[in-house]
């Protein structure tokens, strides 16, 4: 398996929400990558999870597949999980495999924290 | 609200510890893979513009992945072809594993292709013959030109009692490493395959790995017993079956499948219990009824 090209910084906003900074290319080669990210952002008080996708550089199937994965993962946990930063191009790519209709997609980390839908 | 932590930052494989042999088995960095059977539809390969220039005269360009991913459209829209009932597929939307109703499974399909076999010309056969290595009874009908991201293929799966179950399948991605199908409402499935090839173990000793991996629930209660009941079996049969061919014909003397099942989600989603409305096997019958009737009366 290729060597994942990417970090993930987790931060903490208040109480319950997590924020997860992903930077660089979300392929399958990155599920340990992203699973730890989820267990540092899941400290059991964790409602809320939000992914920033602003410096997401490339993304396969592989990479919409780990994020079903992540998905389950946040479901039986009972967290909420939206997302922020996408480019056009790859706001499409949720829209298409329809994981926009799990994943809220928000255009930015102010209205993710607060929940407002464009 | 703006009170933030400092940052745990998490990053790649060899950081939070990989084994040796799985970091051995990393290609170098830089590495660009050969181009795939049709680099001028499916765009340059992952690492190509790493290997072009500076970073931000890639990001200039767009992205990378870009050639790779079908466009979005709403409804799959399909024409007629040769020696396939096609029916069941125009007009549908496309469903993931969000959308499905069973439990969710991650089914692996491996086989060792060992090291004279790049993945590039493993994928690259696979895409451009895919519709010969379906076991027999089954019809795969797509584009003349193989499986380029956007296609719509229609299918024609052998369900037993000389009834055809007549669905279709979307080309999701591909490129020269892996391509990605999913499967419209009223497939068995709600989800997606994704075939690949890539080298594994150390360097001196790599071989290839060709694989399909279906991330999929079924798609509304009915096919839900159907796979409990002999569905899983038969579809580990049929990919099994799919991979073995592939493997003669990339010469292996002996192609052995490995698979592997994992329920990911237990959990049925009821509120897609409806999904039963569109269900292809219920409206194929219905569909050869009427067509054998039909024929009778003329």
């Amino acid at each position: 398996m290729s060597a994942p090209a990417i970090t993930m910084d987790v931060r903490r906003i208040g109480d319950g929400v997590a924020v997860v900074d992903i930077k660089g290319e979300v392929t399958a080669a990155c599920e340990p990558v992203l699973m730890s990210a989820y267990e540092a952002a899941s400290d059991g008080r964790t409602s809320r999870l939000v992914l920033n996708f602003a410096g997401l550089e490339y993304m396969n199937s592989g990479g919409i597949g780990m994020l079903v994965t992540l998905l389950v993962r946040a479901n039986r946990q009972r967290q909420q999980l939206s997302a922020y930063g996408l480019s056009e191009h790859y706001r499409e790519i949720f829209e298409l495999t329809r994981l926009d209709e799990a994943i809220t997609i928000y255009d930015s980390e102010e209205s993710a924290l607060n929940g407002v839908v464009r | 609200m703006t009170e933030t932590a400092g940052p745990d930052r998490v990053r790649s494989a060899e950081q939070i510890g990989l084994s040796a042999r799985e970091a051995a088995a990393m290609p170098p960095p830089h590495q660009a893979p050969a181009a795939g059977p049709d680099p001028a539809r499916n765009g340059p390969p992952r690492n190509a513009a790493k290997a072009a220039g500076p970073r931000d005269a890639a990001k200039a360009a767009g992205p990378r992945d870009a050639a790779s991913w079908a466009k979005k459209i709403d409804r799959l829209e399909v024409n007629s072809r040769d020696g396939v009932r096609g029916t069941n597929v125009a007009g549908r939307r496309l469903t993931g594993p969000v959308q499905g109703f069973g439990k969710m499974w991650q089914k692996t399909y491996r086989m060792k292709a060992g090291s004279r076999i790049e993945p590039e010309r493993a994928i690259a056969t696979w895409r451009e013959h895919f519709p010969e290595f379906w076991p027999k009874g089954n019809r795969f009908a797509g584009a003349l030109t193989g499986i380029n991201p956007g296609d719509v293929a229609l299918l024609d799966l052998a369900i037993g009692g000389g009834v055809k179950l007549s669905t279709g399948v979307f080309v999701l991605y591909a490129d020269a490493e892996s391509f990605t199908l999913m499967t419209p409402q009223g497939h068995m499935f709600a989800g997606w395959i994704t075939f690949s090839a890539e080298r594994e173990g150390p360097q001196d000793g790599a071989e290839t790995i060709v694989q399909a991996l279906v991330l999929m629930r079924a798609n509304d209660p009915l096919y839900e017993v159907a796979m409990t009941f002999g569905g899983h079996r038969k579809e580990d049969k049929f990919w099994a079956a799919t991979l073995t061919a592939l493997g003669e014909r990339l010469g292996l003397p002996d192609p052995k499948v490995e698979t592997k099942s994992v329920c990911v989600d237990t959990k049925r989603q009821w509120r897609h219990a409806n999904n039963i409305w569109q269900n292809s096997m219920i409206r194929s019958v219905m569909q050869t009824l009427t067509f054998r009737r039909n024929k009778q009366a003329t």
